[in-house]
């Protein structure tokens, strides 16, 4: 390779490393800001800039935000948000996830009169704007004693999520050959058998992806939240919500930063430890393992 | 433990029934114990059908199929005590060799000493010890069809099936595979069906054979059978490699005293019924002499080591001649043709169906 073009792919990739640098800097600066903001006394914000560092390493917003802030007369920070949330989120990701994989499973490899069909309608599920379901969703927690409670928002959760995960499984099982499932029926194995000693350890990568995806829309879900929790069920978003915009005198810009960045902690979390398998799970479909 | 097959009237179609597409055409097969039957013939003849509904993956449209007397229709895989060996392999992915292997008997509540015994047994016969702990992903070819005959020794099923098991594997390590196979149903003596369309398998391999095309059956019998007294123009050109020579032409003379004539030659030979017929005659059957009442010119001279094909054009077509590789032909020679009269095969023109000698 001559000089020449030596330095035209140099400057070619210096140019590729600008772009990601300056679109890296352009998602990463709100949230140094965020992360800034909380650690500042409200004596630096009221003075400094948005963008400097903080002072000193105050933690005072923090364990403000999380267990005494107060949202109107209840000063009891964000903790009961965060566990509602929690207390929402594990089954309700848990239960979408297992039952989209058996849906899958059996519109895969158990296929039957009027599946393709069946899938096709499930598929409208995956576009459908939730604010159509409101009322009526309403209305069957109603009959179903479930208004206003946890137990209530984890099965809008589950049946919300299910076209999803749902198309997730079925599309992954789609690749798995049929022979694999013809030789365990010879074999002897039946249809819940197959699933768990064949199907499932298969099911990594595509159970990694479905994981995240239902438990960051799961976790970061207002609609639904605010539309279908009481007094004591409420998740953390509405908790943030209603925290930030209470009204007092002084906007503490600290506390609030420090319960945003509380409330999207789990989520970042669930990233950096599974998403690696979010990447491979995508694009697990293309080659096959 | 040998079983017999009995395959009686069955049909399978597929779609509704205006439209319905029938890929199997009322077929019988009779298959005594210990017989290794191959179904063969071209790809979307039927024959995989026929085999998955044997195996009860597919239940047949009509018909009656039992195995060792018992009638199976609407009995499930599991219960039918077959095992199937598929062209994928279809090796469970995330278990060890040993779990692929000992996975039917575990299914069959086994306990797990037996199972261990056997798993060893059954390696020991393939000469697979040694990857028992490997992942399928970790095996080569050869390797994984190996543990999907063990997957399928390992119960001692009444019946093994066999779905094209060696189209995978290169073309050396085939010829091994084969002979493999049959050690092991020599050994076994285990009833099986094997699906292929490599008609140098279904000669090696079978006992007997039965040849498919469009869904109906076109012939059953010994390899011998099928190579030297084919029951029509379809199964004489099928089997054997390279095909069967056909030509066209009138009987003269009828009997075992006949002569035949076709375009400018007419030559001495047993022959049907007077009137039109095709004369089939196998490359090795063909004589090249200096001259005759038949004759052509080399166009082709095709050397494969143990023997040389010789192509002679002539004016009812090409045929191909079988040579000794020390008989030195080139094109352009000229060369008369003569037939071994013993191996004549005669066909109906217009059905293709065998024709007997005489009137």
């Amino acid at each position: 390779m001559n000089a020449k073009a030596m330095t035209e792919k140099y400057i070619s990739r210096g140019l590729v490393y600008a772009v990601l640098l300056i679109a890296a800097a352009f998602f990463l600066t709100p949230l140094y800001v965020m992360v800034a903001t909380s650690f500042k006394d409200a004596e630096q914000i009221r003075s400094g800039n948005l963008l400097s560092l903080p002072n000193s390493l105050n933690l005072d917003s923090w364990r403000l935000a999380w267990d005494s802030a107060c949202t109107g007369v209840d000063c009891r920070g964000l903790k009961p948000y965060f566990l509602n949330s929690v207390v929402m989120a594990v089954p309700a990701v848990l239960l979408s996830t297992a039952w989209g994989a058996i849906n899958g499973y059996v519109l895969s490899m158990w296929k039957f009169k009027g599946s393709e069909m069946l899938f096709g309608f499930m598929l409208f599920g995956v576009f459908m704007p939730f604010q159509v379901v409101l009322l009526p969703m309403s209305q069957v927690l109603g009959y179903l004693g479930l208004s206003s409670s946890l137990g209530g928002l984890v099965l809008v959760h589950c049946l919300a999520g299910l076209a999803g995960t749902t198309l997730f499984f079925r599309n992954y099982y789609a690749a798995i050959p049929r022979e694999l499932v013809n030789a365990a029926r010879m074999d002897g194995a039946g249809f819940w058998r197959i699933f768990w000693r064949i199907v499932v350890p298969m099911s990594t990568p595509i159970l990694m992806v479905t994981l995240i995806w239902q438990f960051t829309s799961i976790w970061n879900d207002f609609l639904f939240g605010v539309a279908f929790s009481g007094a004591d069920s409420k998740p953390i978003t509405v908790g943030l919500n209603n925290m930030a915009n209470t009204s007092s005198s002084v906007k503490s810009y600290n506390v609030d930063m420090a319960a945003a960045v509380i409330a999207g902690l789990p989520t970042m979390l669930v990233y950096v430890l599974a998403g690696q398998y979010f990447v491979k799970g995508l694009t697990a479909g293309a080659v096959k393992g | 433990m040998a079983a017999s097959l009995h395959i009686a009237g069955i049909r399978k179609s597929f779609g509704k029934s205006e439209k319905a597409v029938e890929v199997l055409k009322r077929i019988d097969i009779e298959v005594a114990p210990g017989e290794f039957l191959i179904l063969v013939g071209p790809s979307g003849c039927g024959k995989s059908t026929l085999l998955n509904i044997i195996a009860g993956l597919e239940e047949p449209t009509e018909g009656e199929l039992r195995i060792a007397g018992k009638n199976v229709v609407g009995v499930a895989p599991a219960q039918r005590d077959i095992a199937m060996v598929f062209q994928s392999y279809a090796l469970y992915p995330t278990m060890s060799v040993a779990d692929n292997i000992g996975f039917a008997l575990e299914m069959r509540k086994v306990p797990k000493a037996q199972r261990v015994k056997r798993i060893g047994e059954v390696a020991a016969m393939l000469q697979i010890e040694h990857l028992l702990d490997r992942r399928p992903a970790q095996l080569s070819g050869g390797q994984r069809q190996r543990v999907a005959m063990g997957r399928a020794l390992a119960r001692d099923p009444q019946l093994f099936l066999f779905d094209e098991p060696l189209s995978n594997l290169d073309a050396k390590l085939r010829v091994e595979m084969r002979a493999e196979i049959k050690r092991l149903h020599q050994v076994s003596g285990i009833t099986s069906v094997y699906v292929t369309h490599d008609q140098i398998e279904a000669m090696t391999l079978g006992s007997r054979i039965a040849v498919m095309k469009d869904g109906v059956l076109q012939q059953i019998g010994t390899p011998d059978e099928i190579y030297n007294r084919p029951a029509n123009t379809y199964v004489a050109t099928f089997i054997g490699s390279p095909t069967m020579n056909l030509v066209q032409g009138q009987v003269a003379t009828a009997g075992t005293q006949g002569q035949f004539s076709f375009a400018s030659a007419t030559v001495a030979c047993p022959c049907p019924a007077q009137g039109t017929a095709v004369l089939g005659i196998r490359p090795e059957h063909v004589k090249l002499v200096d001259s005759g009442p038949w004759s052509g010119e080399v166009t082709i001279v095709e050397p494969t080591g143990a023997d040389t094909y010789v192509v002679v054009k002539t004016d009812v077509g090409n045929i191909t001649v079988r040579i000794a590789p020390n008989m030195h032909y080139k094109p352009g020679d000229l060369v008369g043709l003569e037939l071994s009269n013993a191996h004549l095969n005669w066909f109906d023109v217009s059905s293709g169906n065998r024709l007997p000698i005489g009137i």
